[in-house]
This record gives structure tokens, sequence and C-alpha cells, in this order.
């Protein structure tokens, strides 16, 4: 893991500061919430419907137990007693004071953690798969990279006032487990002909109410140009981007109206131009961040077997364990989805026993997942048996990782103030109606993603099954989507017909996931069905 | 021009600056105002008879002053680069950091704030276009 020197820790430090300077003046009347906005807002502070909200940073939805236990601590401390895990590998803290967010910034920086750039029409989070260092289908460990384009993206000069927020994100796999092509600018790792590793850079991905799938921009980019390439993509967006029209200001527009080609046109021009600045940082740098991400001192020795004779250890290892690079050692996902459960929520007992387990059993490394659970990417296939048996005593041990009830759903009108509906209660709803394992097997991978509003944080058009809250005269309604896909067979998904109530979206459910039943070959994935098949079937079930 | 802000050691340019249209219509201007969507490549042939680049931040929020800013350093311009209109106190370190040696804030500034804010941040980690030496050098020496 990337740990801080001098300069980050110095970096974080001052911020956390020129922050309690800021909340300084607000608090004693010197600032209105009107001037006082902008600046929160650049710190991941929101006003939410009942409390200020503080988004924290999780650089590509990597930490050790030591911080995991930090984020306990502010729950108990400054929240209700628990967090919320994010689809940006965030946690989001919805309770919170603005005399405490100080101190809380303060506690943070302490574990080599902040909330810079958490909100704001910056650069924000780099996102990354969550099964880095860990894969065994990864060209190499994307998180240098990450941690290369982090550093780059804090405080950038030019880059602070975009035209709207900007995400980014790095994979090295073909398999999409990061919504690569959904992000402003998808990275994926890979090798070219002379066997070197460069960037893949795709370009315009987004969800909100235009979403697109990012288009290839360019095919290969070596680590020494990454930073000037990136700063000419930023920059043609910042100086062309519709600054007209809210919605119409993410990259993914200024591309679709001036086309992919175009684009690239542009930004190799300026590239061309950025090259000869000396942006780039030289080899050793990325070598020095590189050397922080060295595999753990796997052993050797260690047994490739497992023992699985106890049958609900076996059901959730089949469900939630991925095989892993090493011999002897296995990826396995926590799932923040219990039946009945707020999806991403985690107590503060739960957060700490997470952070114990890690440094128990995964060399103290924990990931965060876009689809909002928890990963222990490096554990003994040997201490699998004890390692569920710890999770299960909490809670935390349900066997439903891609499985129906694994769903993504976004705040809601429960904390939202721009939603139409309501998402958390509908997922509950939902994982109630299915909450037979046996069933949620039989209908097997089915990524179900719920948002209360067009914004889209919950990623519905990505849904193999996606839920839109609308607004209908004045009730909550809910749109049915069917046949999308953030991996890296990526696409949007497409609204059956009128919505629903809240009990009619579930059954609407209930009669999609039954024709999917009924229709499917053996073996066939729900989203496979529905593209051989097309919609018309599941229209003639659900309003015939 | 009470309220100008200026990190420079030269005498302030006494002459208007005159839009971009009027500028490049006319070869004897030595200073022009540049709003926040014209393009700033537009002045590169003209560089060395300016002494004065007044770019509008209309908002503070419409940030491609700051590209417009850079993109003038990076090619060589010298003389005074001014950040007029909604210029906060929060945005000056980056401003500065982009190229900018003046500014005209439609609301004054509270001078110790400034001072405070430009020199907050011991280190960086971008190379910009004042100078300042990135993180990453420091630590390759
Ligand atoms: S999708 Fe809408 S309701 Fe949900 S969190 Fe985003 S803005 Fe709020």
């Amino acid at each position: 893991m990337y740990k801080y020197d001098q300069y980050d820790q110095t970096i974080v430090d001052t911020r956390v500061e020129e922050f309690r300077e800021q909340v300084a003046r607000r608090l004693a009347g010197e600032l209105s919430e009107d001037q006082f906005k902008p600046l929160r807002l650049m710190n991941g502070l929101y006003l939410q419907l009942h409390a200020y909200m503080l988004r924290v940073a999780i650089p590509y939805g990597t930490l050790d137990g030591r911080q995991m236990r930090m984020l306990a601590h502010i729950a108990r401390t400054y929240d209700k007693g628990y967090g919320h895990f994010t689809t940006r590998q965030n946690i989001q803290y919805n309770w919170i004071e603005l005399k405490d967010t100080p101190d809380i910034l303060a506690e943070l920086a302490t574990v080599e953690m902040h909330a810079i750039q958490t909100s704001g029409n910056c650069i924000r989070n780099i996102s990354s798969d969550q099964f880095a260092g860990a894969a065994a289908d990864e060209v190499t460990d994307p998180r240098p990279w990450a941690e290369l384009l982090r550093q780059w993206s804090t405080f950038h000069p030019e880059f602070s006032y975009l035209p709207r927020k900007f995400k980014i994100c790095v994979i090295a796999a073909d398999e999409d487990r990061a919504a690569m092509r959904l992000h402003d600018i998808g990275i994926q790792l890979t090798t070219n002909a002379a066997g070197e590793i460069g960037a893949a850079i795709y370009v315009g991905g987004g969800m909100g109410r235009t979403p697109m799938i990012a288009p290839l921009i360019k095919d290969f980019v070596p680590i020494d140009d990454l930073l000037s390439y990136v700063e000419a993509c930023l920059r043609v967006y910042n100086r062309y981007g519709r600054r007209d029209n809210i919605y119409k200001a993410r990259i993914k527009i200024l591309i679709h109206e001036i086309g992919a080609d175009e684009y690239r046109r542009q930004v190799e021009e300026e590239w061309a131009h950025v090259k000869t600045l000396g942006l780039d940082p030289p080899r050793a740098e990325f070598d020095r961040i590189a050397a922080m991400f060295a595999p753990p001192a796997f052993d050797a020795a260690t047994p490739d077997t497992l023992d699985r004779s106890d049958p609900d250890f076996a059901l959730w290892v089949d469900q939630n364990v991925k095989p892993h690079k090493q011999p002897g050692y296995a990826i396995a996902t926590i799932s923040l989805k219990p039946v009945g459960g707020i999806p991403g929520d985690a107590t503060a007992e739960q957060i700490e026993l997470m952070a114990d387990l890690a440094e128990r059993y995964s060399f103290d490394e924990l990931r965060v997942t876009h689809a909002q659970n928890i990963v222990l990417p490096h554990v003994r296939k040997a201490d699998l048996h004890a390692l569920w048996q710890a999770l299960d005593a909490a809670g935390l041990a349900t066997p439903n990782l891609d499985l129906i009830s694994d769903i993504i759903a976004c705040p809601g009108l429960d904390y939202c103030s721009l939603a139409n509906a309501r998402s958390i209660p509908l997922a509950q709803k939902i994982a109630t109606r299915f909450s037979s394992i046996e069933r949620q097997r039989d209908l097997g991978e089915l990524k179900l993603k719920i948002s209360g509003c067009i914004n889209a944080c919950g990623h519905h058009h990505a849904g193999h099954i996606g839920i839109l809250g609308v607004d209908r005269k004045g009730t909550e309604n809910y749109q049915l989507l069917l046949g999308g896909s953030g991996a890296e067979d990526a696409s949007l998904g497409k609204i059956t017909g009128p919505g629903f109530d809240e009990d009619g979206i579930v059954d609407a459910i209930e009669r999609t996931v039954e024709t999917y039943r009924a229709v499917r070959t053996h073996g066939e994935r729900f989203l496979d069905t529905y593209r051989r098949v097309g919609i018309e079937p599941f229209k003639e079930a659900i309003y015939g | 021009m009470d309220d100008l802000l200026r990190y420079r050691d030269d005498a302030p340019h006494e002459e208007p600056a005159v839009t971009l249209d009027a500028f490049l219509g006319q070869t004897n201007a030595t200073a022009v105002r540049l709003e926040s969507d014209e393009d700033a490549r537009a002045l590169l042939p003209h560089l060395d008879r300016l002494s004065l680049i007044e770019v509008s931040f209309p908002a503070f929020r419409d940030g491609r002053g700051y590209s417009s800013a850079r993109i003038l350093r990076e090619a060589g311009y010298a003389g005074e680069l001014r950040a007029q209109g909604d210029v906060l106190v929060d945005q000056i370190a980056l401003m500065r950091r982009c190229g900018f040696d003046s500014f005209v804030p439609d609301k004054p500034l509270d001078p110790a704030a400034v001072e405070r804010a430009l020199g907050r941040y011991d280190a960086v980690y971008q190379k910009a276009a004042d100078g300042r030496t990135p993180v990453w050098a420091l630590r390759h020496g």
C-alpha cells in the first residue's frame, strides 16, 4: 500500500488547517452559507435534507486496518454509529455537525486520509478494480498508476473549476469489475507488441440523465506520457466543455457533440504541445510508488485445498470467494447487503471487526467495491473457514455476491434533497421478496441497481435490472429498465414501459425473473437471455 | 485601480485593454482583454507587443481562464497577466500557479487573507506556470 512521505503528509495537514479556518469563519458569521458553499464543496461536505454529510476519500478503494478502524471511530464519535460505503469506493457519514468537521479531518490525517476533492467540479477520487494486486487476470497492479494520478490531480491549479465533476478509473484486466467505461476517463492497462505496459484511454463515459459508454481515444500511452496525455484530455474539456447548462456539462456531452474523432484530434494537438513542458515525473517516481504496491509475503507452502464439509461455509465460498493469482490464497468479498439492511451501511462494530480480520487474515488490506461491498484481497484458503465464522457471527456472511439481493442503491429520498423517490426501502423490499438464497442462486448473476432520480447515482442504467425513481404527479413512481451492464460488455438498460408504485415494481421484477427462468437455456445468465430474446417477452409478462 | 493586487516589479500598464476583436483589427494596442469563451491562442502571434492581458472571470465557477493563462505563459508571454472579475481569495493561489500576476477582483479582498492563502501550501504536486518545483522533482533531486 502507498505510504505518505513528509510532502504528502504536509499537504493533507495543511488542508485540515485551511478548512478549520474556513469553518471558523462560517461559524462566526463572517461567511454566509452562499459564500461557504463552494468552500465546503471542495472538501466533501454536503448539506443534505437533515444534516451535513461528509464524504471521505478512499483512494482507489484501498485501505488498511488502521484506516478502517479510524472510520469506525468517526462513525461512533461523530455520527450515529455507522457509515455508508458508496459506489465511488468512498465512505459517507450522513449525520455530521459542521463544528466537528475540522476535528474529523484532523483525525483522518493521522492515518493518511482526507476528504479532498470528494465533491466539487474537480477531479474526484480515482477508482479502480477492487481485486487489484490479487486477480489472476490483471496485466499489472493498476494502483501505482492510480496513485500517480491521485497526486497529479490533487489541487490541480488548472482543473479545479471544470465545467462539471470528473471521474477517472484505472483497471488492468479484461474483466471490468469497476465500470471503467462509465467514467469520464477510463484507463485500461494493457501490453503492447514489445511487451511494455501502457494505458488504453477511454474518454466520455458516464451515467446521469444522458448515459454514455466511453469511446476509445488512444490505444496505448506509456507511463512516461500518462500525466501529460491526461492533462491534454482535461485541457480540451476545460476549454470547450459546455458551461451553459449543468445537465450538458459533463465531458461525455462534449464528445458526443463534436465526435470522438474530433476530440481525439484536439487532444493529440494539445498533447504535442503539453508533452514539451516537462510535466511528466521521471520513471524513478513511478518506481518509488510501485515498490509500495509490491505483493505481500505470500506463503508458498500454504495448502491449495479447502475443506468444504460445512455446507453453509461451502455456500459462502461458492458465492463470495474468488480465485487469487497466488496458489493457496483466495479473494473474499464481505457482503454489506444483508436481507432487510441498507446497502453499503456498516456499523462501527462491523467496521472494526473487518479491520481486525484484515489484519489477521489479509495482510492488513481491505478494498471497497463500487457495488458497496468490502473485499479482503489476500486470504489463505486455510483461513477461510475461521474468517467466515467470524463474519457470520457479526451478520457479515450473507452469501449473495452478484445475486439479485446484492443491490446497489443510492441514498434516495431518505437523505438526498434531489430525490424523486426512496431507494433504500425499495431495495429492502426486493431483498426480502427474494430472500431465499436457493432461489437467488437459481437466478444466478443478476445485478440490480436503483437510483432515486435521473442523476443515476445508483447506476440504474448499468443494471441487468435497473430501477429509476421518478415523480409522477407528486407521487413516487418507479421505472423498470432491463439489459444494462457496467462490465467489459458495457451496455445501457432500456425502459420497459410505464412505471409502477412501490409494490407494483417488486411484482414487475418477479414477473421479469420468472420470464427469464422460463426461456433461459442451460447455464445462461439473465443478461445473456435478455440479449438473446430481446425485451418483448419481458414486456408481455409485465404488462400483458 | 484601487483594488489592483499586483505581483510584479515593473510599473503598472496604463493603457486600457481593448477587446480581442479590436486588438486583432488594429496593430498598435498593447493591452487586450480576453473573455472567458475566447481563444487565448489567437493572441500567440502577437505576444511580443503585448504588455497586459486581462482575462475575465464572469463567475468563479467558470474555470476557462485558468487554461487561458497557462497557454499564454507556456507560449512565453512575460507581460502582465491579470485576472479580473469574480476572483475570490480561495482561488488566488491556483491562479498564481497558472501564471496570473495581477488581480482586479469585483469585490475587494482582505490583503491579510490573500497573503495567508498564497503562503499556505509549502509543496505542490504538479509542475505549472509559476516555476514551483513539484514534489516529484524534490523527491528525486
Ligand atoms: S440518484 Fe438522485 S436521489 Fe439518488 S443520490 Fe443521486 S441525486 Fe440523490
